[in-house]
């Protein structure tokens, strides 16, 4: 349309991870940026280099991404070491230029953790997330069954709580950014949301336990270095892992058949 | 202009008042027996609410369901950006809401161009949408009491819209999400991740299945099945920029539409007014910022033309309030299409704000100080923090600065009222059908229409009609025309991949892009269609002659995705160019300049044009034939629509 009004980063070095398939030996691979207006975000320089690799006859680089909105948790990449890069509550597609200065340095690497296999450059194969939901992190209710809406009252604080957790977008952020590889925090956001609302209450039990041991399977364990709390884009806190652990625990001794009494 | 009603174009309404129409379907509809819908196989292409809602319930009720979506999980799907809301008549406020004012509002926010009988069942199951989330866990914002809480959106005059912070999609989505990833834990469904739909196949006139692209292999493989749903969404990215995520694309109902399936009123496109201005020409993507805003803030614009100073330094007396001017009665809460003009014109007349003067000013100021800034933030936090994070301004201390941007596309593939395509056994659901927005959609009604088609219609209306197909063979992917199918799309795809020539896909795109908004955007001429229709196909030759796609076929490729995506793209710029220009009339987001009153509101012409233009594949979209379904109104009185 016009000329941008913002100011321009100039002598921008990238250091991007190249790997051309899921078995293949990946190296980084350095590009220059001449020139790039401050208000670009992140992704759209990515767009830049792209279009002048593909000019240059070169493959482009290949990332997830989609929304660019920050809401769809397509996106991903290991910035200078730090998932989804230094602004902080802010994933990839949402970070400006504006954030870096002239003549840096930039690293850039796919997610970090052997539970998300890289498939080609920066994307990576994140399917064990949805294992996670399948084993437990729903509420059953079948389609046309469900009583009027306003005969379930869920308190504000409670609704608000649920909430919280359920920004989660699944982005695999706390797995890239914990030393372990744990997926407690994504794993604890969906037990938290379901098992905070009365509606999640039937299943809370069976709930936590299924999707622990499923998590289990594929992640490594917590040990509470705190590192995805801040990696989060939705800055979700960790307390949910500590709502997840009880309700576990509790699962591993409650009697289901009395749970209406507790 | 012919106005004969096409056979191919039975719309299939019940018999009855408008307000029994739906039950008179459901009590005469044929059933399947439990025990036998798992003989039948359904597939869905596409994830977000229409798709896995449809999924989920399809393998609730027995049938075997493939699920495809192209990107790493069903949950990324582009309806987790909806921000603002879903409507629903549940009239839980008291204050005048029904079925049939719901049914009202829709029929006239879409100017009067859609099919009664469609959108009052998308009014009646609304209610049931409601429950049904609540059921799964959605966690809606609430009163202090514990019931649920409503907030008021453009077009309406009721509070019906139900909303989970400002990311109301995202939460119905991961409900729909989550009911489907139960189905696929509990084996009802095959889910099939990063794989795109890149032909649907035909045999005697009924859809037999799909071809599908693995895009971590590139191989092709075909799927058969009894019925085949479509809920892929809309085709806003035709204008590369726009609110859409950056992977949506028309190539499945385009496909689906080459083989038989009308493409219905492609030129009804939505602009959204509350986006944020594009600040630099590398930028690949708008951002909306949710509609809601519009109770609270207000769109004004420097009275004079060329006014620079600072928002705080203008002082009431040299600001005009826009909306509230033009709309009294309505405000700053008028239609998106109605409110988009407004800021396009204040724009054009120079008083446009901010560094490029490409934008209208959103203001808060006037809410912080009626209601605190602890509400304000309350309200609207996250959306402020994301304006804050893009365009690095403070909305709590400078007002938002917006502009409209294409959001929605009400056209699609042609549907009944079974949401069957005019190509027997092929489904088409939420954006990416044409059925219930007419010429303009309202606010929070793109959620209400997706779960409705996935829940709540679907899963009957595919019933009707395989039950008579029970126990009788259907073609399996070794008949020749799924053969047929898998070598054309590796022509095709072999094609883009051997043209060597210069130019990227996303150059391409941009330049198309280019086209369609300068000529079939906001304003539409005859002179300006007519140059569009000259320009796109050279342009289009040259895309054929000097595309350049690097890395192979045979592995994860972007680029060669998204040249097969532009490749539809072109086509279809073509066919809406086309459409915007046969119809002589403007009516919601289809506003044509040769037809305004003296105020410069769109004025219809009901006489030539209340009908649904639905476009027939030739072998070319520049020779695509137009056929036409009447719209009739028995309950509704066709009016001028008014929202002043």
């Amino acid at each position: 349309m016009t000329a941008s009004h913002g100011e321009h980063l100039t002598n921008l070095t990238l250091s991007v991870w190249r790997q051309k398939g899921p078995d293949a030996a990946g190296a980084f691979e350095s590009y220059r940026i001449d020139s790039i207006s401050d208000e670009a975000s992140f992704l759209e320089m990515l767009d830049v280099l792209n279009e002048k690799l593909i000019d240059e006859g070169r493959d482009a680089v290949t990332f997830d991404h989609d929304c660019r909105e920050g809401i769809c948790g397509s996106c991903s990449l290991m910035i200078d070491g730090q998932a989804h890069g230094p602004q902080r509550g802010t994933a990839t597609c949402q970070l400006h230029m504006r954030k870096f200065k002239s003549g840096a340095n930039i690293v850039i690497e796919p997610w970090r953790a052997t539970s998300f296999p890289i498939i080609k450059d920066l994307m990576v194969d994140r399917s064990a997330f949805d294992r996670i939901i399948e084993s437990g992190g729903y509420i059953t209710s079948q389609t046309g069954g469900a009583p009027d809406a306003n005969l379930i009252p869920v308190p504000k604080p409670v609704a608000d709580a649920a909430m919280d957790a359920a920004e989660c977008i699944g982005c695999g952020a706390c797995v890239a950014a914990c030393p372990n590889g744990a997926a407690n925090l994504f794993t604890a956001a969906k037990v938290a949301h379901l098992n905070l609302l009365p509606q999640g209450q039937a299943e809370r039990h069976a709930r936590a336990e299924s999707m622990v041991e499923t998590m289990d399977e594929y992640f490594g364990s917590c040990t509470n270095h705190g590192e995805c709390e801040a990696a989060c884009p939705k800055e979700i806190s960790i307390d949910v892992i500590a709502l997840m652990n009880k309700d576990y625990r509790k699962a591993k001794f409650a009697n289901r058949k009395e749970i209406a009494r507790s | 202009m012919t106005t004969a009603t096409d056979p191919r174009l039975n719309a299939k309404i019940p018999e009855g008042a408008i307000a029994d129409k739906w039950n008179n379907y459901k009590e005469d509809m044929k059933l399947v027996n439990p025990n036998n819908k798992r003989k039948f196989k359904v597939i869905v292409i596409g994830t977000g609410l229409a798709g896995a809602s449809a999924a989920a319930t399809l393998a609730e009720l027995g049938y075997q369901v493939d699920a495809f979506t192209f990107h790493d999980s069903p949950r990324r799907a582009h309806s987790i950006a909806a921000q603002g809301g879903i409507n629903a008549a549940k009239n839980y406020r008291g204050d005048g809401d029904s079925v049939h004012r719901l049914f009202y509002d829709t029929i006239k926010g879409g100017d009067f161009r859609a099919r009664e009988g469609n959108v009052h069942r998308l009014a009646e199951v609304s209610v049931d949408i409601i429950d049904q989330m609540v059921a799964q866990g959605v966690p809606f914002a609430r009163e202090y009491g514990g019931l649920l809480d409503n907030r008021s959106f453009g077009g309406s005059q009721v509070s019906r819209t139900f909303y989970a912070r400002g990311q109301t999609g995202q939460q119905l989505l991961l409900g729909a999400y989550q009911q489907l990833a139960r189905q696929v834990g509990l084996g009802g469904v095959n889910l099939y991740n990063r794989t795109e739909l890149v032909d649907t196949v035909v045999v005697d006139g009924r859809c037999a299945g799909i071809v599908v692209r693995d895009l971590l292999t590139g191989e092709l493989q075909s799927h058969a099945a009894h019925a085949v749903v479509l809920a892929t969404g809309g085709y806003g990215n035709v204008f590369f920029l726009s609110t859409n995520a950056m992977q949506c694309n028309v190539t499945a109902a385009w496909r689906a539409h080459r083989k038989g399936a009308m493409f219905a009123n492609p030129c009804y496109t939505q602009i959204h007014p509350t986006c944020i201005p594009q600040s630099d020409p590398t930028q690949s993507k708008l951002t909306l910022m949710s509609e809601s805003l519009r109770n609270d803030g207000r769109v004004w614009v420097p009275l004079n033309p060329g006014d620079a100073r600072p928002a705080a330094q203008i002082p009431e007396n040299e600001r005009d309030y826009v909306l509230e001017r033009l709309y009294p009665s309505y405000g700053n809460l008028a239609p998106r299409d109605i409110a988009s003009r407004a800021a396009k014109r204040a724009v054009d007349s120079g008083r446009g704000v901010g560094p490029l003067k490409n934008g209208v000013n959103l203001d808060f100021a006037a809410a912080i100080e009626r209601l605190g800034k602890d509400v304000v933030q309350e309200r609207y936090g996250n959306l402020f923090e994301m304006y804050e994070r893009i365009s690095g301004e403070n909305p709590y201390d400078t007002p938002m600065r917006i502009y409209p941007a294409t959001h929605y596309t009400m056209g699609g593939l042609w549907v009944d009222y079974e949401l069957q395509t005019t190509v027997p056994g092929l489904y088409a659901a939420g954006e990416a059908n044409f059925s219930d927005h007419g010429a303009n959609r309202l606010g929070a009604s793109a959620l209400m229409q997706g779960l409705a088609d996935g829940y709540f219609v679907l899963p009957y209306t595919i019933g009707n009609e395989l039950a008579p197909l029970l126990n009788k063979p259907i073609p399996g992917t070794d008949h020749p025309a799924f053969k047929l199918a898998e070598q054309e799309a590796r022509d095709r795809y072999s094609r883009y991949l051997g043209t060597n020539g210069k130019r990227s896909p996303d150059w391409f795109h941009r330049e198309l892009g280019k086209i369609i908004w300068d000529n079939c955007g906001m304003e539409r001429t005859e002179a300006g269609l007519k140059q569009a229709l000259a320009d796109l196909p050279p342009l289009y030759e040259e895309f054929q002659n000097d595309l350049r796609v690097t890395g192979d076929g045979e592995s994860t490729n972007q680029t060669l995705e998204k040249a097969g995506r532009v490749d539809d793209f072109f086509q279809l710029g073509m066919l809406m160019c086309r459409d915007a220009l046969e119809r002589n009339e403007s009516c919601g987001g289809h506003f044509r300049s040769e037809y305004q009153d003296e105020e410069g509101e769109a004025k219809r012409d009901d006489e030539n044009f209340a009908h649904v233009a639905a476009w027939e594949w030739n072998g070319d979209p520049m020779a695509a034939i137009r056929n036409v379904e009447p719209l009739e109104f028995e309950t509704v009185h066709l009016a001028t629509r008014s929202y002043k």
